[in-house]
């Protein structure tokens, strides 16, 4: 058999990859948001797209979300694939009436008869000192909705194929890019490779405790789970990867098989991702807990601009050892 | 018929007093932003900054026509409005270093400094988020009976932005006393306004019936002639207007935003630096006018610099605020 060529790439580099095969692929897809262009994002993720598939594809729009968006719902119903750029996910309250009333609504309520096969790309997390409107991650509202699927890509590999997923979903998939995690390297695959929804991933074997961790947690559950191993407590990581669908059955497995435990997730803690997943994990590996599922998000506050006020409002590797350790009864 | 030109030329509103008042708030909000540069070069500063070199006319200009107690909204290129209004050097240099002296405790940031004693209602990291409640202060104005007016400022970018529309008819429907200045710096973020904007500008407003019209924003007296009428209007009851403000951002979008040639030539930003500088029209003006001589302006300069000097070292040796604060100011 040959062997499966595989290289590093940037978490940025991954999705912009996908991106550009799917482009190639299938005509019908264009990428529209505000400096998407030449600039290639602010997060530079879009570089060389513009170059490659020219302005009629990879086109800049003026600061109106709510209008580009909405061109995008209408572009998918009738035969187009639009990707939406939505620079940072605090924007997304811009856009909630099109995504929310009308994108994710517009299958159901004209009885399957027209589909709206878009993805917006946004961003998420803090930690970069960008203060309380741009430093925040709302994937719970939209995983909230009916007809909408939700993506939360961890590592360039989960970038690049759920990216492919989602283009050619017929659904409207909205897809969170950690901003902080975009120069972040892992291998990829040279050839074609998509990971289906609803398949979360084991990113750590372990015994004795499970961590499922979304996006940005998913580093910082690793890194607890290293000092965890420190001190003889053998911890899982679980990346649900996607929280709408949502793979309930590896989450239960996974809690039944170690007897404990805790989800963290970057979006405010309260009415948030972590519990939703708290609770399916009680109710479905209930009868083989040792502890109750213990859940840690951000703190319930603005995300505030100073560092030592932000740092103490994200979860942190020390807090999940913490926690950890002490639900190992260690 | 007034127009700006006459209003500028006879320099009525403005003498030489007042004239090195506004030198030295133009003066003390670009010495402001290079030092805001310097910090972010020196790695201390945290997250990013958008520079207000190049623009200090229309903040200046707007806000000398203000009262102490007239309300103005921001942005998050805010530094100058929030200078020209009265804020100081020093307690924003600490907000800008996230420290407890800062105007907001450290938890807003250079995108989020607000204050209440100089009617400064916020700047707001939302393009255009901030025209509702520009408008909302106009509102309670009317209905206090305070005699007060509103300032909403806001980047050419946020013409893109729905709410805009709909607030701009709201307030003509309920005359308002709310002006719109519209600092059009010709970019938004990294493309050029002509590809974001259909039409005329002035021609939006006009279309919701409101007296809309444009400014040399570089010109500082002519600014504050236009941007007083427009006031007075809105104090004696003509409700809302619209003053466009062509000016030019010297530096980057944001601090990091160095290598600039893929979206503007080094030409155009030489251009307007030599010969459209908004500090030096004025100083050339009023020593042409003899109102002033160059030392009385190096002493100004000079005053300037040991100011802001003083400032950045107090917020350098302030404290961060305790982590127990981080959940105080939640709720009210
Ligand atoms: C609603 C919204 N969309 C996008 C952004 C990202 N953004 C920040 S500044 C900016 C450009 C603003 O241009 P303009 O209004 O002309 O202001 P300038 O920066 O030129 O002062 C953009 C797109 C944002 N902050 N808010
Ligand atoms: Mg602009």
């Amino acid at each position: 058999m040959p062997e499966v060529a595989v290289r590093e790439l940037t978490m940025a580099e991954a999705v912009r990859e996908a991106l550009a095969e799917e482009m190639r692929r299938d005509p019908r897809v264009f990428i529209m948001g505000e400096d998407v262009a030449e600039a290639g994002t602010p997060f530079k993720v879009l570089s060389g797209m513009v170059e490659e598939f020219g302005k009629s594809r990879v086109i800049d729009t003026p600061i109106s979300e709510p209008g580009f968006t909405g061109i995008a719902v209408g572009a998918a119903m009738t035969g187009m694939r639009p990707v939406v750029d939505i620079m940072f996910g605090d924007f997304l309250t811009l856009v909630m009436d099109q995504m929310v009333n009308q994108a994710a609504k517009v299958h159901y309520m004209s009885g399957g008869a027209w589909k709206v096969p878009m993805v917006l790309r946004t961003t998420l997390g803090g930690g970069r000192r960008s203060a309380a409107q741009h430093s925040q991650s709302l994937h719970a509202w939209m995983s909230h909705v009916p007809g909408l699927k939700v993506v939360l890509p961890s590592t360039p590999y989960d970038a690049k194929g759920l990216m492919k997923t989602a283009i050619r979903d017929d659904n409207p998939v909205v897809f969170f890019e950690d901003k902080m995690m975009f120069k972040v390297k892992g291998p990829v695959p040279v050839e074609d490779y998509a990971i289906p929804f609803g398949v979360a991933d084991v990113k750590r074997e372990g015994e004795d405790i499970t961590i499922v961790a979304t996006s940005s947690m998913v580093p910082v559950a690793l890194g607890a789970a290293k000092m965890l191993e420190e001190i003889g407590i053998s911890a899982e990581v679980v990346d649900p990867r996607t929280t709408w669908p949502l793979d309930e059955k590896t989450l239960i497995e996974s809690a039944k098989k170690t007897s404990r435990a805790i989800v963290v997730d970057e979006g405010y803690e309260r009415y948030g991702v972590t519990a939703e997943i708290a609770s399916v994990i009680a109710t479905g590996a209930f009868y083989d807990l040792d502890a109750p599922v213990k859940r840690i998000g951000a703190m319930h506050v603005p995300v505030p601009f100073s560092p030592p006020l932000e740092d103490a409002t994200i979860p942190t590797e020390q807090l999940l050892f913490e926690t950890a350790k002490k639900m190992c009864k260690r | 018929m007034t127009t700006a030109a006459n209003e500028s030329k006879t320099g009525a509103t403005l003498g030489a007093e007042q004239l090195l008042h506004i030198y030295r708030q133009m003066t003390r909000i670009r010495s402001f932003e290079e030092q805001v540069n310097e910090l972010y070069l020196r790695a201390v500063m945290p997250g990013l900054s958008h520079l207000y070199s190049g623009e200090e006319a229309v903040a200046v200009g707007i806000c000398e026509a203000l009262r102490p107690d007239d309300y103005i909204t921001s942005t998050h290129r805010g530094h100058g409005h929030c200078l020209a209004k009265g804020a100081t050097p020093d307690r924003m240099y600490a907000e800008l270093l996230g420290k407890e002296a800062g105007y907001c405790r450290g938890k807003g940031g250079s995108m989020h400094i607000a204050d209440p004693a100089s009617g400064n209602l916020g700047a707001n990291a939302i393009v255009g988020g901030s025209v509702g409640m520009a408008a909302g202060a106009a509102f309670s104005a009317k209905m206090r009976g305070s005699g007060q007016v509103a300032v909403c400022f806001f980047g050419e970018g946020a013409l893109g932005q729905g709410l805009l529309y709909e607030v701009l008819n709201l307030s003509k429907l309920w005359n308002l006393p709310v002006i719109y200045a519209c600092e059009n710096n010709m970019y938004n973020e990294y493309t050029h306004y002509s590809e974001t904007t259909a039409g005329e500008i002035l021609a939006r407003p006009a279309a919701f019936g409101i007296p809309a019209e444009a400014v040399d924003g570089q010109d500082v007296r002519t600014v504050h002639a236009v941007a007083s009428r427009l006031v007075g209007d809105a104090r004696a009851g003509k409700g809302p207007s619209f003053l466009l403000c062509n000016t030019y951002r010297y530096r980057g979008h944001h601090v990091g935003d160095v290598n600039r040639e893929y979206y503007r030539a080094k030409q155009e930003e030489t251009t307007w630096l030599n010969t459209r500088d908004p500090i030096k029209i004025l100083a050339d003006w009023m020593i042409s006018q003899k109102l002033v001589e160059q030392p009385a302006l190096d002493k100004i300069q000079a005053e300037v610099k040991s100011e802001i000097e003083a400032a950045v070292a107090f917020a350098l040796k302030s404290p961060y605020p305790g982590v127990d604060q981080v959940e105080e100011d939640v709720y009210a």
